[in-house]
């Protein structure tokens, strides 16, 4: 994956692939020795898998996705990629839900940490949305661009190979084009396919986004696009564009949010939030860890994982001498302020892809953009006597 | 990410519930640090902490550490007998910004353990005393028995270049000293204090009247430091724990200047 394509640089107009076409992507990934991982329905939902070919990818199935819900609808089409987006964001594969950081044996007092590195797959994605690659890149700057970069997420993500596609049906809880991370990714991609399902050739348009991109297509039996191909694609992105279900204002929301830190909305909020963590797991961007000792039966080796950790669980802030956020006001604050403001100062981004995750995953149906909406009106009431 | 081994050469056990460690790499690779760094101390099979380093930044070769006695892993830690070993992370943080003091006057206000981190600071501006305006040293305790290094305040009192002061919240029989919140001896420091630095280090309750009381005598804001402790998991910026605003106490911290938190400190649960 190339971290910053430009997207001024003139690049093929790319090719166009047959069904047929993308079975022989996928299998030129896996020869070139990528563990491919794909979409697939599982358990009543989408979720990012191994993949080997076409067959196992979710075809003609869409999702419905709303606060506080998801469910999986039959489409009236053959679509492989007509869902939104997986609840389970690509997140688990460069930041798993545990890592193993080292382990330690002790005899006769001696300390041997084992810090050998595990051996980490070469990872191909395919069907990566958009936002997705936007909070890809935004996990990229909190661990990579860092003082301390790490070096598992490194190796997992350097050789990363990334598949995008362009959304073609956004979900009711999608505002990524407010947000400026999508429908149709713009870089940060090798290939990105958009698909074309109506009329007489099931196919996709294919546009490389680097060097690798190109070898791989080169590789792959396909088709040169015509400007009939280009334009329908174009118009797969314009109707997404369209059909998209939010939107959130985010001019000023970083100093909206710091003048607002003793709002009562925080405490509304945290009288429906139940502080179960979902959006913080469900959101691809959240990055928070805790580091776990743990002891093995039988050999008393000292072992540390890193593991997710939500900022709405108790724990997190806790002291010795007491815990800071002991209420839920305090964390959905926290939990907010972080993505939509104070992630700037600490990393130059916004800390919010759009995706909607947190959204559709809240069991309560928590919005976060309704949130900042009704901050930003009292704001507005507050700062220039509208309304009054 | 990965602990280095030391090995325990002393174990000095303080009073009031805390030990002084002094500990050395087993690959004989120490690392120089700053006053008012920590180090992320690992008792093997109980857990991981962060820990101030309380020696003399000047004396190569060991690492200093007092530890009070509080939970899980200070206890592993201050159970640790000389010849064991234990893991090292660090030196990690922003140090105390000692020349910012050069040519001014001086306070350090220590509450409590809050003394330990505040040592090195001490063994610096004695060592370079001539740098420094008047020095003073005002320490809080709970009662006597908790008072931390009792021979090293006598001897740097008798010493006769700093002032030193301690108060006690508890009056027990024998104590002669100040009772009262450590605040209670800014009284004892003299003259005018426009051009002071503070230095501040103990519960977080205890910076903020220790800041209003150096404010009071007219220190500015700016040139008061304060040392922050939050939940501390990485010490690299990367567990989100130790987020206290927009900053990471961890690596923007611990040590702040007091105008740049303080409207933040005001703010529950921030
Ligand atoms: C920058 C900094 C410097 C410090 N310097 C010193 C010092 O010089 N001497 C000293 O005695 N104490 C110091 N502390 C406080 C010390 O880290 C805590 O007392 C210690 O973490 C308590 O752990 P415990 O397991 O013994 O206690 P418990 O109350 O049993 O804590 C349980 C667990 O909570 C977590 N925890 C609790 N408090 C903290 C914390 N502040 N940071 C991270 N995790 C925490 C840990 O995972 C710990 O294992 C410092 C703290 C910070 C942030
Ligand atoms: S905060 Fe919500 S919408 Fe934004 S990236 Fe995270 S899960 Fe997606
Ligand atoms: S929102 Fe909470 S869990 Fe997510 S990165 Fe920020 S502090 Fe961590
Ligand atoms: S301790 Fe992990 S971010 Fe500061």
């Amino acid at each position: 994956m190339t971290p910053t394509a430009d997207p001024t640089q003139k690049r093929p107009l790319g090719g166009v692939l047959s069904v047929e076409g993308l079975d022989a992507l996928l299998r030129q990934l896996q020869d070139r020795g990528y563990l491919v991982i794909g979409p697939i329905v599982q358990d009543g939902a989408v979720t990012y898998e191994p993949i080997a070919s076409h067959q196992d990818l979710p075809r003609g199935t869409g999702d419905e996705q709303r606060p506080g819900m998801y469910r999986l609808r039959r489409r009236d089409d053959d679509a492989f990629f007509g869902y939104a987006s997986a609840p389970a964001s690509w997140k688990r594969y460069l930041f798993p839900a545990r890592s193993p950081l080292f382990r330690a044996e002790r005899s006769e007092g001696s300390i041997q940490v084992d810090d050998t590195p595990p051996v980490q797959p070469r990872y191909a994605f395919v069907g990566v949305r958009s936002c997705e690659l936007a909070a890809i890149a935004i996990q990229n700057r909190v661990f990579l661009d860092s003082n301390h970069p790490d070096s598992t997420y490194a190796a997992r993500s350097k050789d990363l190979f990334v598949v995008a596609v362009s959304c073609s049906d956004p979900a009711g809880t999608c505002f990524c084009q407010s947000m400026g991370t999508g429908p149709e990714a713009q870089a940060m991609f090798d290939l990105r396919l958009t698909e074309l399902v109506g009329g007489s050739e099931h196919r996709f348009v294919v546009t490389p986004g680097s060097p690798a991109g190109e070898q791989v297509l080169a590789a792959v039996p396909h088709r040169p696009a015509t400007p009939a191909d280009v334009t329908a694609a174009t118009e797969v992105t314009q109707r997404a564009k369209e059909r998209m279900g939010r939107s959130m204002d985010v001019t000023d929301v970083h100093d909206l949010l710091l003048r607002n830190r003793e709002h009562p909305r925080w405490k509304d909020v945290g009288s429906r939030c139940l502080a179960c963590g979902n959006c913080t797991f469900a959101c691809p961007t959240c990055f928070c860890s805790d580091s776990e000792d743990a002891n093995e039966l039988g050999t008393g080796a000292a072992v540390r994982t890193r593991a997710w950790a939500s900022c709405f669980g108790l724990d997190y802030s806790s002291m010795h001498g007491g815990t800071i956020r002991t209420t839920i006001p305090g964390r959905y604050r926290q939990w907010m302020t972080h993505k939509l403001a104070t992630w700037f100062d600490q990393f130059g981004t916004s800390g919010c892809a759009g995706c909607g995750r947190c959204i559709t995953m809240c069991p309560v149906g928590i919005d976060i953009t309704e949130e900042v909406k009704m901050i930003q009106e009292s704001d507005r009431v507050k700062t220039t006597g509208e309304m009054q | 990410m990965i602990p280095r081994v030391h090995r325990v050469r002393e174990r000095i056990q303080e009073q009031g519930d805390s030990v002084t460690l002094v500990i050395e790499p087993t690959d004989g690779e120490w690392k120089p640090f700053e006053s008012g760094q920590f180090n992320m101390l690992w008792a093997f099979g109980v857990g991981e902490v962060p820990i101030s380093i309380s020696g003399d930044p000047s004396e190569p070769g060991r690492v200093y550490h007092t530890i009070h006695d509080v939970g899980a892993a200070t206890h592993a830690l201050c159970s640790l007998t000389p010849g064991e070993e234990l893991g090292v992370r660090g030196p990690f943080g922003r140090p105390w910004d000692v020349n910012a003091a050069k040519g001014r006057d001086v306070v350090l206000l220590a509450g409590g353990i809050g003394l330990a981190p505040l040592r090195p600071v001490v063994y610096e501006m004695l060592a370079r005393r001539a740098e420094f305006g008047h020095i003073a040293l005002l320490v809080g305790a709970r009662t006597p028995g908790d008072l931390l290094f009792p021979d090293e305040l006598k001897a740097w009192r008798e010493r006769g270049d700093i002032q030193v002061e301690t108060t006690v919240d508890r009056y027990e029989l024998g104590w002669s000293g100040h009772v009262g919140v450590v605040t209670t001896l800014m009284p004892l420091v003299a003259g005018d204090m426009a051009q002071t630095m503070g230095f501040v280090c103990g519960p977080e309750i205890m910076m903020r009247f220790g800041a209003r009381s150096l404010m009071d005598r007219g220190v500015s804001e700016d040139d008061i430091q304060v040392s922050l402790e939050r939940n501390m998991q990485c010490a690299v910026e990367q567990c989100g724990h130790c987020q206290f605003g927009e900053f990471f106490v961890c690596s923007d911290g611990p040590v702040f200047r007091w105008g740049r938190v303080a409207p933040m400190v005001g703010v529950r649960e921030l």
